[in-house]
């Protein structure tokens, strides 16, 4: 069926980055030219987005309606709507300039600490959101370097969740040096057998590893709806959304930072998982496998590759990060699990995954990107009243340019380069 | 006789390439005119200006005397001029009446598809001209002669008086050659006009009228057979004496390397392509299995190597049952195989050169500790085998997409001579090659053959299998029929063989329906 | 070249069978403990052929069934199937999965109404209705890929023209443009897939997944910010059915409940059905679709346009799965709840490869998921006598599409072509 090949320059054994480019200029405009079409999309995926906000406000549309009488009018409130949604994006992305400025003096000054929590505290809330993004992105992405579409990262997310909650408050007299990492592990370890299973189906059965994964999407949702309203339903608790008991202290993990500043080692366990990534993957034998049987499955049959460990290690690996993913949300910021707790991280990462152009460096800064964006988008909601799906809609634009560059480039009439095109599908099976 | 097209002038370029330069070609009402030339000589290009696919940059058609503007298939066909293509342009699970009226269709009310008459009409033709068709069958269960047949009645039907054959004969059996060539002379004496592409000159020699040889892009010369002979041809599609022998010493044959015994493996559709083979290979010796395309070669190859598996029989390799063994085990018993088809199973052509290099051998040490692969050790390695081998690349870290052709095949030798190997198995080492690397490849085969190695050569151009085999071994529908000790065969015997006839046995009837 | 062949129904490759084989012995080995532990001897299940309302003319007989005998047979047939398909091996191992499905499935149903009585009409009637958006989704699906393009958006496409279909008709009071709507979005969104796919050469998984993200986002976006301010634009507006403009069609036993007493959308889907399959096969757009399909190439040298067929295809593709949403709304509920669609686009897609890409199959595969579907919905009737829990039923429909799944993929081809961009040279 339909060939697998790996997009842009592959970098080889022992180095990153395109082969042969003597010249320091040479580098930067490469650089720049990687960067420019995520840097393009996004903005035009929020150009497009301002679209809909405007559309969707019945008071805009009636200036609109008067438009030939009062054009400034229209175009004011426009410009306004917008302004103000984008900056209430922007203060809740990353606070506000002004305000880190002068709390920094302040601090210089006086060692007083309170208000330098404060003016970072947007920034930091990003990172805390960054960090389930940068799991399933690493997660999507490696899946991708073998050539799997691991559209299941939110069911791992959930499922890693669930097994973080339960033992988190299952276990009792545990020191933390145990009982924090136990928690992780069995929530990896239930990730990657989640994913394992799709994985080892595609690899005998060649059943296609998109409706494996979403179905056991669903699976997770209901069990985790089963498990939330019952055995795993908190004590006495009468409230609306169901949720599981809190976890252990002796689960958590630890905060740098006092109150109300949430960042958790979660988002410094990512960071290391993503470098860890770039180690298996670039570094070791069975990283070049996995990128092999990604790149030309016949030619890694050929070379003697096991294609079915492959996948199915390609898959738990997947699952574990994802499953990490939500272990984190878990053990470091709500410290229970509730229904519905995952705004769509699996999904999302889809987008990560290919704006990072499935490399660890460039996922990390695009979650980054994300964490930022996604709370923007709940103050946005909070302070200008635009409900967060536009984040989705931010998304579904964004992966569209990045999956097609030539969508940029018929935009913004940009010359065309060399490159080869994503191609993730083999058809819906039998190898 | 009138001249039916004439090419005045074509030119075509492509990106770093000069694929037609001002090529002046005529046909005449009725002959049977043979383009020949090297594979990327620019026969396939020209035809295909011809035929609508491209368009050239320069240069004139002229149709029956009026210049034509030819931009699409649909221009051509009303022209008369239709083309067979060397890979069949047939929809597998569609029946003949289907593919032939693919684009055409007849209709009842408008609406519905009206086969019943399209098929009529099909057997009118067949009946004309001496083709034997079944409306009926699909295509996908036809041999190979036959889809060629329904191809040529497509054309027929639509009305064409032109007919462009691109490398007709590559997959077929000496035999089949034998019934196309009846149907041209039938076509031909019926006021069909033929163009028949070809690198094979002992073809063109049989069925030409006049022959026009291509080199670079650029007609060298237009001769008839009556006035040339073999050599010169090929002289002249090479522009220099071509040797068309390979210089050996005599092969000092060891002990037994490859055992196969009534080997069975199925093809994708669960035939039994591989039928109760049986076969030796010994150290020191080049034993090639000769044989048209699709008798089993391809799953004979794959069954040994650990690709496909394998239904019955056995295979021992070195005394080791390696049956069922994975690749990666029949790589470390000191196995190397060139593979039919270098860029989809042989090479990650995303990868740069030194990945390639290593591709099969990245987890043994001094490439890899543990877990752990060694930069360093690989890029040396790289570099060594680049030189060794002259491959001609801007860097070991350029990436292998960039490389040529013969140069890709190079980088598939170097790392497959570059570890230790008791038994070599190549399959179509040299498909597409310039002549150049051809002769490279031929080389490196008889100095592995020398020191000691069992080489299995797996090709159906039966010039390579004859210059190069001490042994030769026919294949034919999954089994070797006989074995010849190299030098001693015809080949017309081979081609007999080939065609799965016995010496001293009755002819098989002729025009054997599909 | 080789001719590429569809595979012929042989005996499976040892681990699929083994595979499946372990799972049906499984199967087999539930039904007889499970199924026959909680039935006492002598019980029996009363099948009701007439409508709970009792509104025939004239009053069925009931089926009454014994439970445990059945149960027990069903068990030890889907057990020795099981063995024999181990041991031997099936060739046709979609009649296989049908049958260890079907047997299933009556007896739990038998099990789960011992001792009582429920309707068996009302299962029926409701298994045509939920497998209704199944079969018009997996049509679109097998228009899209006949033509060689995969299509994973058909669920973005069903809720997106869902949600234009009731706002539209709530605004402008009329179904029918709200129907239009909802047939235009799909469209829209079909197009906007093509696009992607066809012209700007993009992954179609990928291009599918974008549609399906964008259309979440925008209809859970919009939701929130137009309908839950504005509750009149999502006020129940839904199509009568036959009975209710013809009460006496809806009294006719057995056929009345099945066939009348449903959304006239579903009649529709079942004429699509028709026409479909015969355009497929019989018209010469149908040919040269699946020319496109299979070697798109050879198409493109007999004079055929290749991408304005795979744009025409899926633009069709992208109305069905219009009408398929629109069944969610008008056809059902008459208002639009987020994320009302809940998977099936993706059910629809297995219906699709299960039916082999063609729409008898995908209509046959569509009865087998709407039926396990209707069971689930049922059964809350019935919840004291299933020691299920819920959320476990409401994953039923997931599993079953993933052993069917890998029950027939490799077994069943699809379009040669299909998922590969077309590059013309």
């Amino acid at each position: 069926m339909g060939t697998s090949v790996q997009k842009e320059t592959q970098p080889g054994i022992g180095r990153e980055g395109p082969a042969s480019q003597p010249r320091a200029r040479n580098a930067i405009w490469q650089v720049l030219n990687t960067l420019s079409i995520p840097v393009l999309a996004l903005f035009t995926a929020l150009v497009i987005s301002a679209f809909f906000i405007l559309a969707s406000d019945p008071v805009i549309l009636a200036a609109y309606g008067n438009f030939f009488q009062s054009p400034v009018h229209a175009l004011a409130i426009s410009w306004n709507e917008v302004a103000s949604a984008y900056t209430a994006l922007f203060l809740g992305a990353i606070g506000s300039p002004a305000a880190i400025v002068v709390a920094i003096r302040t601090y210089l000054a006086t060692g007083q600490t309170n208000g330098l929590i404060q003016a970072f505290y947007p920034f930091s809330e990003s990172l805390v959101a960054a960090t389930p993004y940068i799991f399933a992105g690493l997660a999507v992405a490696l899946g991708f370097k073998c050539g799997l579409f691991n559209i299941g990262a939110e069911g791992q997310i959930y499922i890693g969740a669930l097994t973080a909650a339960y033992v988190g408050y299952r276990f009792t007299g545990l020191p933390w040096i145990i009982h924090a990492p136990l928690t992780l592990l069995a929530a990896a370890l239930a990730g990657a057998v989640w994913a394992g299973i799709p994985g080892y189906l595609k690899a005998k059965t060649g059943a296609h590893e998109v409706i494996n994964t979403m179905m056991m999407n669903y699976v997770a949702f209901n069990l985790a709806d089963f498990l939330l309203n019952g055995p795993m339903k908190r004590g006495g608790s009468t409230g609306y959304i169901p949720i599981s008991p809190d976890i252990q202290t002796s689960a958590y993990l630890p905060k740098f930072f006092p109150d109300p500043i949430r960042l958790h080692a979660g988002f410094l366990i990512a960071l290391v998982m993503a470098g860890a990534m770039f180690w298996f993957l670039w570094r070791t034998t069975l990283g070049f496998e996995l990128r092999t049987v990604g790149s030309n499955l016949r030619a890694a049959k050929y070379a003697g590759i096991n294609i079915t460990r492959n996948f199915v290690l390609a898959m738990a690996l997947s699952g574990a990060l994802a499953a990490m993913g939500g272990a984190g949300e878990v053990m470091g910021v709500n410290h229970s699990i509730s229904q519905s707790f995952s705004p769509g991280y699996g999904y999302n990462s889809i987008a990560l995954a290919l704006m990072g152009g499935s490399n660890p460096l460039g996922v990390v800064l695009a979650s980054l990107l994300f964490g930022a964006l996604s709370n923007g988008a709940t103050a946005m909601q909070a302070l200008a009243g635009i409900p967060i799906d536009i984040v989705s809609i931010v998304q579904a634009f964004v992966i569209m340019f990045v999956a097609a560059p030539a969508t940029i480039r018929f935009i913004y009439r940009l010359k065309v380069e060399g490159g080869v095109q994503a191609v993730f599908t083999r058809g819906w099976g039998g190898g | 006789m009138p001249t039916v097209f004439e090419l005045q002038g074509i030119t075509k370029r492509f990106p770093g390439v000069l694929a037609n330069d001002h090529i002046h070609l005529t046909l005449e009402q009725g002959e049977v005119h043979a383009l020949l030339g090297e594979n990327g000589a620019g026969k396939t290009t020209l035809m295909n200006i011809l035929y609508g696919l491209y368009t050239p940059d320069e240069g004139t058609i002229l149709v029956h005397g009026s210049e034509a503007k030819i931009t699409s298939p649909e221009d051509a066909l009303r022209l008369g001029i239709g083309m067979v293509h060397q890979h069949f342009m047939l929809v597998p699970p569609f029946t003949v009446t289907e593919n032939v009226m693919l684009g055409v269709e007849t209709l009842h009310y408008g609406l519905f598809l009206d086969r019943e008459s399209v098929a009529r009409r099909i057997r009118d033709i067949a009946d004309q001209y001496g083709l034997q068709v079944d409306p009926a069958a699909r295509v996908q269960d036809l041999s190979v002669g036959a889809q060629q047949r329904v191809e040529i009645v497509k054309i027929l039907y639509r009305q064409a008086n032109i007919l462009i054959l691109d490398e007709p004969t590559a997959v077929l059996t000496p035999q089949e050659v034998e019934d196309l060539f009846k149907v041209i002379r039938e076509l031909v004496a019926r006021g069909v006009s033929v163009i028949f592409i070809s690198h094979k000159l002992k073809e063109v020699m049989d069925i030409a009228d006049r022959i026009t040889v291509l080199r670079d892009g650029k007609v060298v010369g237009t001769t008839r057979p009556a006035d040339t002979s073999l050599a010169t041809l090929a002289r002249m599609m090479v522009g220099r004496e071509v040797i068309l022998t390979v210089d050996k010493a005599p092969a000092r044959m060891g002990p037994v390397v490859l055992e196969i015994k009534d080997l069975q493996v199925r093809d994708d559709r669960k035939q039994m392509a591989v039928n109760g083979l049986s076969l030796e290979v010994r150290a020191g010796e080049i034993l090639g299995v000769a044989g048209v395309q699709g008798n089993g070669q391809t799953e004979l190859v794959e069954g040994l190597t650990g690709l496909r598996p394998v239904s019955g029989g056995e295979v021992h390799i070195l005394g080791h049952d390696t049956t069922h063994a994975s690749p990666r085990r029949i790589l470390e018993q000191g196995v190397a195989h060139i593979p039919e088809d270098r860029q989809r199973d042989g090479l990650v052509l995303s990868y740069p050169v030194a990945d390639n290099l290593v591709l099969n051998t990245y987890y043994l040490p001094p490439f890899a500790r543990g877990m752990e692969l060694q930069a360093g050790a690989v890029l040396a390695s790289a570099a060594e085998l680049v030189r060794q081998f002259d491959i001609r690349t801007p860097s070991v870290l350029a990436l292998t997409s960039g490389l040529s052709g013969g140069n890709q095949q190079k980088v598939i030798v170097a790392r497959e001579f570059s570890r230790p190997i008791q038994l070599l198995i190549a399959s179509q080492p040299t498909r597409g090659l310039d002549v150049g690397s051809i002769e490279y490849i031929h080389q490196r085969l008889v100095e592995k053959r020398d020191q000691g190695c069992a080489v299995l050569l797996v090709s159906p151009e039966l010039d390579e299998i004859m210059s190069l085999s001490d042994r030769i071994a026919v294949m034919f529908r999954g089994q070797i029929i006989e074995t010849v000790v190299g030098g001693a065969a015809t080949p017309e015997q081979l081609g007999l063989l080939m065609a799965g006839i016995h010496p001293g046995e009755e002819r098989v009837p002729a025009a054997v329906p599909a | 070249m080789a001719v590429m062949a569809r595979t012929r129904e042989a005996v499976a490759p040892i681990s699929r069978r083994y595979i499946l084989s372990v799972f049906y012995l499984l199967v087999g080995l539930f039904m007889a403990l499970v199924f026959s532990r909680d039935a006492r001897p002598g019980e029996i299940a009363k099948l009701e052929l007439n409508t709970t309302r009792s509104i025939e003319l004239v009053r069925m007989p009931d089926i009454i069934v014994p439970v445990l005998p059945v149960v027990w047979v069903l068990s030890a047939l889907v057990v020795i199937l099981a063995l024999y398909h181990l041991l031997h091996g099936f060739r046709r191992t979609g009649w296989l999965l049908g049958m260890v499905s079907l047997s299933f499935l009556v007896s739990f149903l038998v099990w789960a109404g011992r001792g009582t009585s429920f309707s068996l009409i009302g299962i029926l009637s409701a298994t045509l209705q939920l497998a209704c958006p199944l079969l018009l989704g997996a049509l679109s699906g097998v228009l899209c890929e006949r033509s060689a393009v995969i299509n994973i958006a058909i669920e973005g496409m069903m809720l997106g023209a869902a949600f234009a279909s009731v706002i539209v008709a709530n605004v402008t009071g009329s179904l029918f443009l709200g129907l239009g709507a909802g047939l235009a979005v799909g469209a829209l969104l079909a197009a906007w897939h093509a696009v992607m796919s066809i012209r700007f050469k993009m992954d179609q998984i990928v291009s599918g997944t974008v549609i399906n993200i964008f259309a979440t986002g925008l209809t859970n976006f919009l939701n929130q910010r137009v309908m839950q301010v504005y509750t009149n634009l999502n006020s129940q507006q839904t199509f009568p059915t036959f009975s209710e403009l013809a009460p006496e069609l809806g009294k006719i036993p057995i056929v009345g409940p099945l066939l009348f007493d449903q959304t006239p959308i579903v009649w529709l889907a079942l004429l699509l059905l028709v026409i479909v399959q015969i355009a497929l096969f019989r018209t010469r757009w149908g040919l040269r679709t699946r020319a496109v399909g299979e070697h798109p190439r050879a198409a493109d040298t007999v004079g055929i346009n290749v991408f304005r067929t795979r744009y025409v295809n899926v633009i069709l593709g992208g109305l069905l799965a219009g009408l398929a949403g629109c069944y969610y709304t008008l056809g059902s509920v008459g208002r639009f709840d987020k994320l009302m669609t809940n998977g099936h686009g993706f059910i629809a897609l297995a219906a699709m490869i299960f039916g082999n890409w063609t729409p008898v199959g995908a209509f046959a595969s569509s009865l087998l998921f709407g039926f396990s579907e209707a069971l689930q919905v049922k059964l809350q009737i019935l919840i004291g006598q299933v020691n299920i829990p819920y959320d476990f039923l409401l994953m039923l429909p997931y599993i079953v599409t993933m052993v069917a799944l890998t029950g027939v993929v490799g077994r069943v081809i699809a379009p040669a072509a299909d998922g590969k961009p077309y590059e013309k040279q």
